[in-house]
C-alpha cells in the first residue's frame, strides 16, 4: 500500500492553518510532498501530500485538536503517488468572459479534443453581482501539437468566448 | 572531450562566488570543450556556466541557435562577462540543469548589453535580447552564487505577454 496520502482541508480563512496542520502532521514524522493552498470564496482550502508510516485514523488523531479547534472540515486519501514526476506545460492559456453557464466545459472540452493535457488551472470569479466576469488560466502540454491547439482556440473563440494562448518557452541553463 | 559532472542543488558550491580568469591558456581552451560538451549533452541545456560543474571561475557559455524564430549571437563563450546596459522586463520561465524538476517564472531585463573575453583573449561587445537575454542573465547569476530559485516570483503572475494592444 502506497504511504502517501492526500489530505484536503476547507475551512473559514483564519490565521495560522497551515503552520498549525503542517507542525501537527511534522510531530508525528510526516513528510510533506506537493501541495496546493489557495482562498476560494473566503474559505481557506488545502490539498497535501503527506508520507506516513501512520494509518488514517492515526493521521486524523493527530491533527484533530487544530481541525476542531479551527473549525475545519478534513479528509485523507491514500494515493498512489510519486514525486519528481513534474511535466513542463508548453503552453498557457488564458479565457476570459461574461460569466455563463458552460463557459468551462465549453473551452476544457474543446481543448481536451485537441489533446491537450491540462497541468494547472486556476479560475476565477471578477466583476460585480449584477455583472460577474469568469477569468480563466490554464497551463498544459499540447500532446498532439501547437496546431492542434491552435484549431481549439479557435474554436472556442467562435463561440463568443475570449481566449488567448501564449507557448511557454523553458529557458534551461 | 568529456562530459563533466554536474552541481546539483543542495550542493553548497553552487553558492559560491566564481573568480576571473586570468590565463587564456590551453588548460582554458581544453576546459572550454568540455564545458560546451556538457551543456549539450543535458536536455533543452542552451547555456551552462562554469561553477556548474565545480569549476569557479567566471566562464559561461549560451548558445539559444537551435530555438527556431529568435534573434541571437551564435555560441557565445563569455569569459569574465560583464553587463553594462539592461532594458525593459519581462517574466519568463526557467529551468537549470543544476535543479532538476522544477521550473519557475523569473523576471530578467528583456534587453542587454555585455562585455566579455572570448577564448583567445579578445574583448567582445553582445547585445542581446529575449530568451537569449534571458539565458545570458541566468548564467552570470551563476558567477555570483546565484539561483533562478533565488529570484522566483508567483506561478500565478502572468506576465508573458507584450501585448500590442490591438483587437485581433
Ligand atoms: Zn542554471
Amino acid at each position: 500500500m502506497s504511504k502517501w496520502k492526500m489530505l484536503t482541508l476547507v475551512g473559514c480563512d483564519q490565521p495560522g492553518i497551515v503552520a498549525r496542520i503542517t507542525s501537527a502532521l511534522y510531530e508525528t514524522g510526516a513528510q510533506l510532498g506537493e501541495a496546493s493552498m489557495m482562498r476560494l470564496g473566503g474559505n481557506f482550502t488545502i490539498m497535501l501530500m503527506v508520507k506516513s508510516e501512520h494509518t488514517i485514523e492515526q493521521l486524523n488523531q493527530s491533527i484533530e485538536p487544530v481541525v476542531q479547534d479551527m473549525g475545519l472540515a478534513s479528509s485523507f486519501q491514500t494515493i498512489e503517488a510519486s514525486l519528481h514526476q513534474h511535466e513542463i506545460p508548453d503552453s498557457i492559456i488564458t479565457v476570459y468572459g461574461a460569466d455563463r453557464p458552460g463557459i468551462v466545459a465549453k473551452a476544457t472540452t474543446s481543448l481536451l479534443e485537441a489533446g491537450y493535457n491540462i497541468t494547472d488551472l486556476d479560475s476565477d470569479v471578477a466583476g460585480s453581482e449584477a455583472e460577474p466576469i469568469y477569468i480563466m488560466q490554464i497551463e498544459g502540454i499540447a500532446a498532439q501539437g501547437m496546431e492542434a491547439l491552435e484549431q481549439a482556440i479557435e474554436q472556442i473563440k467562435s463561440e463568443g468566448v475570449n481566449v488567448d494562448m501564449t507557448p511557454i518557452d523553458v529557458m534551461i541553463g | 572531450m568529456a562530459v563533466l559532472d554536474i552541481l546539483k542543488y543542495p550542493d553548497e558550491a553552487l553558492k559560491q562566488l566564481s573568480e576571473p580568469v586570468v590565463q587564456f591558456d590551453d588548460e582554458l581552451h581544453s576546459f572550454l570543450v568540455n564545458l560546451e560538451e556538457t551543456m549539450r549533452a543535458g536536455p533543452g541545456g542552451v547555456g551552462i556556466a562554469a561553477p556548474q560543474v565545480g569549476y569557479f571561475k567566471r566562464i559561461a557559455i549560451v548558445d539559444v541557435s537551435s530555438k527556431p524564430k529568435i534573434k541571437h549571437n551564435g555560441c557565445m563563450i563569455l569569459i569574465n562577462p560583464e553587463i553594462k546596459t539592461w532594458d525593459g522586463m519581462k517574466v519568463g520561465r526557467e529551468g537549470c540543469m543544476s535543479v532538476p524538476d522544477y521550473t519557475g517564472n523569473v523576471i530578467r531585463a528583456e534587453k542587454i548589453t555585455l562585455q566579455a573575453y572570448n577564448a583567445r583573449g579578445e574583448q567582445q561587445d553582445y547585445e542581446c535580447t529575449g530568451y537569449e537575454a534571458r539565458a545570458v542573465q541566468h548564467e552570470l547569476d551563476h558567477l555570483d552564487g546565484l539561483l533562478f530559485l533565488d529570484r522566483l516570483v508567483s506561478r500565478r503572475t502572468d506576465l508573458f505577454k507584450r501585448k500590442t494592444y490591438q483587437k485581433k
